[in-house]
C-alpha cells in the first residue's frame, strides 16, 4: 500500500519524537525527567531525541538549579508547533483518504 | 514506508500522550464513593450523637449547647476529611501503580496547586468564621470554597468535575440562605454528590 508522504515531515517518523511533540503541545514546559516518565525511555535515547529535536528548531531548552542540581526544560517551539499542526493535519488527511 | 495502521497508531498514541501529560486521571471512583460515605457517616453522627443541626448564622452565647459540641463537631469532621484524604491517597497511588505512571508527577503538582489555594483561603476563612463565632456559616463556606477548588481543578482533570464543583458552589450559597438546610445541603454535597459522582466515573472510566 503506498501513501503519499509529502507533508509528513521527517523528524516526526519516530515515535518518541512524536510523543515528546505532543506532550509539549499541550504543556507549557517539561524537565527531562517528566518527559522521561511520560515516554518510558532511558537518558541517552531520551536525550538523543532531543538533541535532533532542538536541532530542527522544533523545540528549545532552558536549564537552571534545582537544590544544586540541573534541571534542563524544555517547550516547543513557535516552528515547532506550526510543523507540528501541520504534521497531525496530513495525518488526518492521509487517514481520511484510506477510509474512502 | 509506514502504512496506514501506523499512522492510526500514531494519532492515537499523539492523543494519549497528550491527555497523559496534561490531566490527572488517577483519582478512582472508587474515592469518591468512599469519601461520600464517610461524610454521610460524619453528618449522620454529628446529627444523630451530637444533635447538631446549626441553624442561625450567629450563635447566640449560651443558647444552646452548641459551645460544648463545637469542640467534637470539629474533631470529626477532621477525622472525616483525614480518613476521604487518604482513601483518595491510597487508591490513586494504586491506581497510577496498574498504569504504570508515577502519581508524583506534573500533572498532579499542577492539579494539587490549583486546589491548593480555594482550600487554604477558605479553610482559613472557617477558622476566622469559627473563631467569631459564625458557626452557621462553616457549611456554606466549605461548600462554596470545595466548589470552587474542583472548578479551578477540573482543567486538569476529568471535565466532570467542573459540575460537580458547580453543583457545590450551589449548595453553599443555598445552604448559607435557607440555613435550615445546612446539614442537609452539606450531607448532599460531600456525601450523595461525591458518592454519584464516584459511580459515574467508576463505569464511565474504569470499566
Amino acid at each position: 500500500m503506498k501513501i503519499a508522504i509529502n507533508g509528513l515531515h521527517k523528524a516526526f517518523e519516530s515515535r518518541i519524537r512524536l510523543g515528546i511533540m505532543s506532550a509539549l503541545a499541550v504543556n507549557d514546559m517539561l524537565d527531562f525527567n517528566s518527559l522521561k516518565e511520560y515516554l518510558d525511555v532511558t537518558d541517552g535515547n531520551l536525550a538523543s531525541h532531543l538533541k535532533a529535536l532542538e536541532k530542527e528548531n522544533f523545540i528549545g531548552n532552558k536549564k537552571a538549579f534545582i537544590e544544586r542540581k540541573p534541571n534542563t526544560k524544555y517547550f516547543m517551539t513557535k516552528q515547532g508547533k506550526k510543523a507540528f499542526d501541520n504534521h497531525l493535519k496530513e495525518l488526518e488527511k492521509i487517514i481520511k483518504k484510506v477510509g474512502k | 514506508m509506514k502504512e496506514e495502521q501506523d499512522y492510526i497508531r500514531d494519532l492515537a498514541e499523539i492523543r494519549s500522550m497528550m491527555e497523559r501529560s496534561s490531566k490527572f486521571l488517577s483519582l478512582s471512583g472508587w474515592a469518591g464513593i468512599l469519601a461520600g460515605i464517610y461524610a454521610l457517616a460524619g453528618a449522620l453522627i454529628s446529627y444523630r450523637l451530637f444533635n447538631f443541626n446549626p441553624g442561625e448564622a450567629v450563635e447566640e452565647a449560651g443558647a444552646d449547647n452548641s459551645a460544648a459540641i463545637l469542640p467534637k463537631i470539629i474533631g470529626l469532621a477532621v477525622i472525616v476529611l483525614a480518613m476521604a484524604i487518604g482513601t483518595a491517597i491510597i487508591l490513586s497511588y494504586k491506581n497510577a501503580e496498574k498504569r504504570g505512571e508515577k502519581i508524583w508527577n506534573s500533572t498532579t503538582r499542577r492539579l494539587l496547586n490549583n486546589m491548593g489555594l480555594p482550600l487554604v483561603a477558605g479553610g482559613i476563612l472557617i477558622l476566622i468564621a469559627l473563631a467569631k463565632g459564625f458557626t452557621g456559616l462553616i457549611a456554606p463556606l466549605s461548600l462554596i470554597f470545595y466548589g470552587l477548588a474542583l472548578c479551578n481543578a477540573s482543567i486538569f482533570t476529568y471535565k466532570e468535575v467542573k459540575i460537580l464543583g458547580l453543583i457545590e458552589i450551589m449548595l453553599g450559597l443555598i445552604s448559607a440562605y435557607f440555613t435550615g438546610f445546612q446539614l442537609i445541603c452539606w450531607a448532599f454535597g460531600f456525601g450523595v454528590l461525591h458518592i454519584i459522582y464516584g459511580i459515574y466515573i467508576h463505569y464511565r472510566y474504569e470499566k
